[in-house]
């Protein structure tokens, strides 16, 4: 059932099993939910863990294939939907972008799996958790495996409904419950934007699947393929929390720390980018709709990296992180390099999961403590944990040679060598905040004296099955980029990808001076930052506090995250709120008015006429009577008329 | 020779009696018998006007004939309802009956 479409000689094997990678979490979701809480228990993240492991084991060979000349092919499973022309099949696109974003989904989820094991060990609801979590990875593997919209848009809203399941999985408080709740709205907007955008490919392309769709991209005029892009854009900017619908995804931290790691920083929200990236064709054709990308994605970068300066909660200040260095894939999609997208998504998916498990941990070994104004000093305590993420904190800031330098040096020259000098700024100077609140959570977190002794006593470091992802990410966190990244523009991971994603006439080849130049800039940016925050939170010159009552109200706009979630809520849903007050008020009292009214009508009616019914046989006989002779006295009226006629 | 009109006056006088005994009478079984004056005089009538009508037709008299018929039912049913109305409750007075008064 392969149909290769560039090099069809070579079948090769592991393409033909794609379909068992997402099996096996499909299958571990299955027996995990039916037999999970009464029989398997704690079994159940073992055999959730060893299904992705697996799934890990698959999309490496398959990424093999792809790497030895299988450049695209599709495995059809079966036919979904076809009705004349149209034609929907259950199939799987494995071309270089899906088999990497394969590998990072299933590799990355491994190890969050592992980590998960001794994190939730404690937690009432292990089975229900492995369960959901098993759901998810089946989910995003079909989102990255479609071969059409529609398929891609049932993985879409397959990772969504996970996410909601696992934001609220402490479904007995509150706040939980309210974010997912959140999360799952905010996504809404987005998938409607999604559909509008598929709805209008199939008009003007009469196909949903990725291939056909690229090719007949010169029949769509400007008009309509802006409007797809900028709708299938609101689908990302929803997916991947990007300005104005990012305010669900720090909310999202309600959930465990794994989930935060897997959904909310290494794979689901990655999904916008891949969306992008895959429609690649699409938004280059589409001219103005890539420039609204880039403009979102660099606005997001930096308003995000300005929230997190001042947060205090650990897992807050690597959610708004997260939305920042989302920020930057847009920016790179927009800026016509997708190839950088694609590379510091999958740099971004180690290190930011690192960072994630890390809080993990600390969260895990201080009791659930995650003000980081409580912690300090822990590095003591929990070395290993200290040191992994003080190298993914470091990719984070982008320092050579750690992964985040290459990707992200990549994003912001890209935007300086397209001429986007505005959006290169932005950048830069987000790199420094970036570095700056990195330092920032570090420092607070595992340096300094300890602030709560009580909580310094009692924190130890975590068991190995939490350290041991940490130490395999950290690896990947620390040599990945300068494994496919190097030399820049023309490592691996470009000669790779460039086939899948560029289009023609788009490619920016910069002078080597420009590109030593332009790192420099970035690493200065970086050390800045760090620098600046060394100097803030280790010798306090400035003080931090000091800087807190100096900056006043822009201190107070920050961290109240700019009034963002106060404007939803009292400005735009207000004027919801009012609006279906009134569509409210008209369905009571119209609606309902007319209903009740017929049946009051009925009911008053049927009150008289019940008095009619006497029980007394001699007034039915009477009214038989008098009936015959009104009849008998019309009718012998209208006899005589017509007698007399 | 007897004019129509006498036959059609006794049937009218009959008709009224029945009626106004029907109207009035509460014992049920009188009420019957009423119901069988208004029957007969309406039979009167029609064996009148099929003799001495304007144009005289046997088809009246053999109307006649299934109003007998309906009316030895009318009586077998009536009586019927009545029997079983008088097992029930010990009376046959139609005002005592208003189980399913509204």
């Amino acid at each position: 059932m392969i149909e290769s479409v560039a090099s069809a000689q070579v079948v090769a094997g592991f393409i033909q099993l794609v379909w068992v990678i997402p099996g096996l979490p499909l299958a571990a979701f299955l027996i995990n939910g039916l037999f999970g809480r009464r029989w398997l228990g704690h079994l159940t993240g073992w055999i959730a863990t060893g299904a992705v492991g697996l799934s890990a084991l698959l999309a490496i060979g398959v990424f093999v294939d792809v790497l030895r000349g299988v450049e695209r092919s599709t495995v059809v499973l079966y036919r979904w939907i076809g009705v004349g022309e149209f034609k929907i099949d259950v199939a799987a696109f494995i071309d270089p972008l899906s088999s990497v974003m394969l590998l990072v989904v299933t590799v990355v989820g491994t190890l969050i799996f592992v980590f998960a094991n001794g994190y939730m060990a404690h937690d009432q609801g292990f089975p229900r958790f492995f369960t959901w979590f098993s759901l998810f990875v089946f989910a995003m593997l079909i989102l990255v495996m479609a071969d059409n919209y529609l398929l891609m848009f049932v993985g879409w809203e397959g990772v969504g409904l996970c996410s909601y399941l696992l934001i609220g999985y402490w479904f007995q408080n509150t706040a939980p419950q309210k974010a997912a709740n959140k999360a799952f709205w905010m996504n809404r907007i987005g998938d409607w934007g999604y559909t509008i955008g598929m709805i209008t490919i199939f008009l003007v392309f009469g196909s949903l699947q990725f291939t056909e769709v690229f090719e007949k991209v010169g029949i769509a005029t400007q008009a309509n393929l802006t409007l797809i892009c900028l709708a299938l854009f609101v689908g990302a900017t929803g997916k991947s929390a990007q300005l104005p619908l990012y305010s669900w995804l720090p909310d999202a931290m309600e959930g465990p720390t794994p989930v935060s790691a897997l959904i909310h920083a290494a794979t689901m929200v990655t999904a916008g980018v891949y969306l992008v990236a895959r429609s690649t064709p699409l938004f280059v054709a589409a001219g103005p709709a890539l420039q609204v990308v880039a403009v979102i994605g660099a606005l997001t970068a930096i308003f995000a990296a300005t929230i997190a300066l001042v947060q205090f909660d650990i897992k807050r200040v690597m959610a708004y992180s997260t939305v920042s260095q989302l920020g930057y894939m847009f920016l790179a999609l927009g800026v016509g390099a997708p190839v950088a997208a694609i590379f510091h998504l999958a740099t971004h998916a180690f290190f930011k999961a690192l960072l994630f498990l890390g809080s993990g941990s600390v969260i895990h070994a201080t009791g659930n403590e995650q003000d980081m104004r409580k912690m300090g000093g822990l590095r003591r305590k929990m070395p290993v944990t200290y040191w992994t993420m003080l190298i993914a904190g470091g990719a984070l800031a982008a320092l050579p040679p750690l992964a985040g330098f290459w990707s992200k040096d990549e994003i912001v020259g890209a935007a300086f060598v397209s001429g986007q000098t505005v959006l290169w700024a932005v950048g830069i100077i987000t790199a420094v905040l970036t570095a700056f609140y990195v330092t920032r959570a570090m420092w607070l977190t595992f340096h300094g004296e300890p602030r709560d002794h009580h909580l310094y006593d009692h924190a130890h470091e975590s068991p190995t099955v939490m350290t041991l992802p940490l130490i395999l990410l950290a690896v990947g966190s620390a040599t990945l980029g300068i494994l496919i990244g190097f030399p820049p523009d023309q490592g691996f991971i470009h000669s790779f990808l460039r086939p899948a994603v560029e289009v023609e006439g788009v490619e920016h080849t910069a002078e080597i001076g420009t590109i030593l130049a332009l790192a420099a800039v970035s690493v200065a940016a970086g050390l800045l930052g760090i620098a600046v925050g060394f100097l803030m939170y280790a010798r306090h010159r400035p003080d931090p506090a000091a800087v807190t009552r100096a900056a006043g109200p822009l201190y107070t706009l920050l961290v109240n995250k700019y009034f963002v979630d106060e404007l939803y809520d009292n400005r735009i849903l207000g004027l919801g709120r009012a609006f279906f007050g009134v569509l409210w008020a008209f369905d009571v009292h119209v609606i309902d008015g007319i209903a009740n009214g017929i049946g009051r009508l009925a009911s008053i009616g049927g009150g008289g006429a019940r008095r009619l019914q006497t029980g007394v046989v001699g007034n039915y006989a009477l009214t038989v009577v008098v009936g015959l002779f009104v009849v008998l006295v019309a009718y012998g009226g209208y006899a005589a008329g017509i007698f007399k006629r | 020779m007897i004019p129509l009109g006498a036959f059609v006056a006794v049937s009218a006088v009959l008709f009224f009696i029945g009626v106004t005994g029907v109207l009035v009478r509460r014992n049920a079984v009188v009420i019957l018998m009423c119901v069988e004056l208004m029957l007969n005089a309406t039979n009167l009538a029609l064996v009148a006007f099929s003799r001495r009508g304007g144009i005289p037709d046997e088809r009246g008299s053999v109307f006649v004939v299934f109003v007998f018929v309906v009316a030895a039912a009318e009586v077998a049913v009536g009586l019927a309802i009545i029997l079983a109305l008088y097992r029930n409750r010990p009376t046959v007075d139609v005002d005592e009956v208003h189980a399913m008064k509204g």
